[in-house]
């Protein structure tokens, strides 16, 4: 017998290997949703942890039929990734993950009409870039919050100020920021203030003069970080051991510290901050799309945003949640703010090319992607 | 009622009979057979996985959507040839896998010696449990407990201080996943060093003193180079394992492994599944041409 030559096992492999990717997801239904039918009885969602709790789920399936299988994405990027597969049927994305499932057709139109709680929300939220595009919606917003400045109290005296202190000498070695591209923005959003001569209008609107100048600073943030934090969960364990006493945080690492009596306090600087905006949105490939309505009807409602705002740390879309919090939690996750506090908020969302000025030269993701690696290398 | 076989004159057993009778006059039929379960497993499930790989090296994905673009180019290549920080993760890598590897050979040699050769057959059970004890245990949790060790206000510089020595601050940093990777990995070393040792016949030894040489030079020149495919053995486990791995890096240091950019592209920030198969290339070149050295030094014998 003639032995078998590797050059045929390759070719065989090649082969293989060139008929696998090609049968993708394609196709799919990109009109808008306008009215509910009959429920399908199933729902499968990709959530954030915390976003499904039984006790708004429970209720829902009972008054729906539909029952809810939700799977949780552990970033934003995992999030459109599971949401290219088609097997889901409707997504909690944060601002940087909507517009990329917006422009890659993954998601639906839907009429907001169709959400009667609609009206209550505040007016920012009604109809943000981060999921409407010419005037069509894309998604209902649900909740936000902002990234905030967190320090220990009892090591960091004066309280500080400004984003600067992330990038003073004086905290050298123990300070401590999420390890994420889109913290390029926080260091553009504190450039656009300390240095007008960038011009930077928007964080995440950057021509290749003002990203390098970011992306600089941040290069001389490197040697002052302890550690970049990948889960929440990290950056509690830095401020509880004492390995960082500043760093850049959510509303829930700060809830979950002074819960532990660690001496920490946050504030939103005087430069204004990021933050996050979540948006449930329907898959373009959603078998379950009645039952995906529904659910948003269902969110939407001021008690399960009051429940899920307590529940999470951020700050209900519904303005009729407030009272059904209570007054200080309420007030604790900034339901009563003022829209001048939600306007020093500057919303994530995914950095392109058009700078929304006219021009078209501005860093793309993969640019900031790419940045971020060289960053930290 | 009899069976219709045997009513055509053909006994149950001649069509076993004629098989294996067909067997024994073509050998390389029973090879093939028995062969082609693993080997078929072999091919989908690893070299497909590996094709796949190298293939999808040489696409590219769109900026803003994600989606794969199937057009052959070169430019993951060439980001990684062309961009520092990629050469210098690379490099970093490899660095550290060489320094685990060779802390690791220091510290398991002494040790396996004395398994093997000094210690009575109970201290030698004992050492044995006291080597395998840890892999028992789950390699987060053990991750983690060093991360306790090291923190600022953890055990290190807990006793530190009790004995009135200064703090260190060596928590997520470089020197912090150099002892956790040497720890983690030891006993990788020591076993196959610990079987190279043991399998060296005492004669030779005694040959050695009798013709003699000292301890030092029987050491120098009879038992480390019988010794030494063991130590390479064990090298191939404490580098690849160093080089593959992304968690350590992520959760006691703070600094980019080529594992940690393949993850962040494959399921992190990007979905750049390309530029991560071309990334995940280095390794494999790098542990291919690691293996074939290994080979010539006679360590696949020794494993």
């Amino acid at each position: 017998m003639r032995r078998i030559r590797r050059m045929h096992v390759l070719v065989a492999a090649v082969a293989v290997a060139l008929c696998v990717p090609a049968s993708g997801v394609s196709g799919g239904n990109n009109g808008m949703l306008a009215s509910v039918g009959k429920t399908e009885g199933k729902l499968n969602l990709i959530a954030w942890e915390g976003y499904t709790q039984p006790q708004w789920v429970k209720p829902f399936q009972k008054a729906t039929g539909c029952q809810v299988h939700a799977k949780y994405g552990g970033s934003s990027d995992e999030m459109v990734t599971l949401m290219r597969t088609g097997q889901y049927d409707a997504v909690s994305a944060s601002g940087d993950a909507s517009l990329r499932l917006i422009y890659g057709k993954d998601v639906r139109a839907i009429d907001p009409k169709l959400v009667p709680d609609f009206e209550n929300f505040i007016g920012p939220l009604k109809s943000p870039p981060h999921n409407t595009v010419g005037g069509v919606h894309y998604g209902i917003s649900l909740q936000w919050g902002p990234n905030t400045l967190l320090w220990n109290t009892k090591k960091v005296k004066p309280a500080p100020t400004s984003w600067g202190a992330l990038y003073d000498k004086k905290f050298k070695g123990k300070v401590t920021v999420p390890d994420n591209p889109i913290q390029i923005a926080d260091a553009a959003l504190y450039l656009s203030k300390k240095d007008p001569s960038l011009r930077i209008a928007d964080p995440y609107e950057l021509n290749s003069k003002q990203f390098k100048a970011t992306v600089d600073l941040l290069k001389k943030q490197h040697p002052l970080v302890k550690k970049y934090w990948g889960a929440a969960a990290d950056e509690i364990s830095l401020f509880k051991n004492g390995d960082a006493v500043i760093g850049a945080s959510w509303p829930y690492q700060t809830n979950t510290l002074k819960a532990d009596k660690t001496p920490v306090r946050d504030t939103i600087p005087k430069e204004g901050a990021t933050g996050w905006a979540d948006t449930w949105m329907v898959s373009s490939h959603a078998k379950h799309p009645n039952c995906a309505v529904r659910w948003i009807q269902w969110v939407s409602t001021p008690k399960v945003q009051a429940q899920q705002a307590v529940y999470f740390g951020e700050t209900p879309a519904n303005k009729k949640a407030c009272k059904l919090m209570g007054k200080a939690a309420c007030h604790q996750y900034h339901a009563d703010a003022p829209t001048s506090y939600f306007n020093r908020i500057k919303f994530w969302k995914t950095p392109t090319s058009d700078c929304g000025n006219g021009h078209k030269d501005c860093m793309d993701y993969t640019k900031w992607q790419q940045a971020w690696t060289d960053i930290k290398g | 009622m009899s069976s219709p076989a045997i009513d055509a004159g053909r006994p149950p057993w001649a069509a076993r009979r004629r098989l294996s009778a067909a067997l024994w006059r073509r050998p390389w039929l029973k090879g093939l057979l028995l062969l082609l379960p693993p080997l078929g497993w072999m091919a989908v499930f690893y070299l497909a996985a590996l094709a796949v790989l190298f293939t999808s090296a040489f696409w590219s994905v769109d900026a803003f959507t994600g989606k794969l673009t199937h057009v052959w180019t070169l430019t993951n290549f060439h980001a990684i040839f062309q961009d520092p920080t990629y050469r210098r993760i690379a490099f970093r890598t490899i660095a550290m896998a060489a320094l685990v590897t060779l802390t690791d050979a220091l510290i398991a040699f002494p040790f396996a010696y004395f398994m093997a050769r000094i210690a009575p057959p109970r201290w030698r059970t004992v050492m044995f449990v006291l080597v395998l004890l840890p892999l028992w245990s789950s390699y987060l949790a053990r991750i983690y407990a060093w991360r306790l060790i090291l923190a600022h206000d953890g055990v290190l510089n807990w006793s530190l201080a009790k004995i009135g020595l200064p703090a260190t601050n060596i928590a997520f940093t470089n020197t912090a996943m150099w002892i956790v990777f040497s720890y983690i990995w030891l006993p990788f070393m020591i076993l196959p060093v610990y079987a190279a040792l043991e399998r060296i016949p005492d004669s030779y030894v005694e040959a050695s003193r009798d013709l003699g040489a000292g301890g030092f030079t029987t050491l120098r020149r009879v038992i480390l180079p019988l010794a030494l495919p063991g130590v390479v053995a064990g090298s191939i486990f404490t580098f690849s394992l160093t080089l593959g791995d992304y968690i350590t890096p992520s959760l006691v240091g703070n600094t980019d492994f080529i594992g940690n950019v393949v993850y962040r592209n494959v399921l992190g920030l990007t979905n750049n599944l390309p530029f991560a198969a071309a990334y995940a290339t280095v390794p494999l070149v790098v542990m291919a041409a690691y293996l074939l050295l290994a080979k010539r030094s006679g360590a696949f014998e020794a494993l």
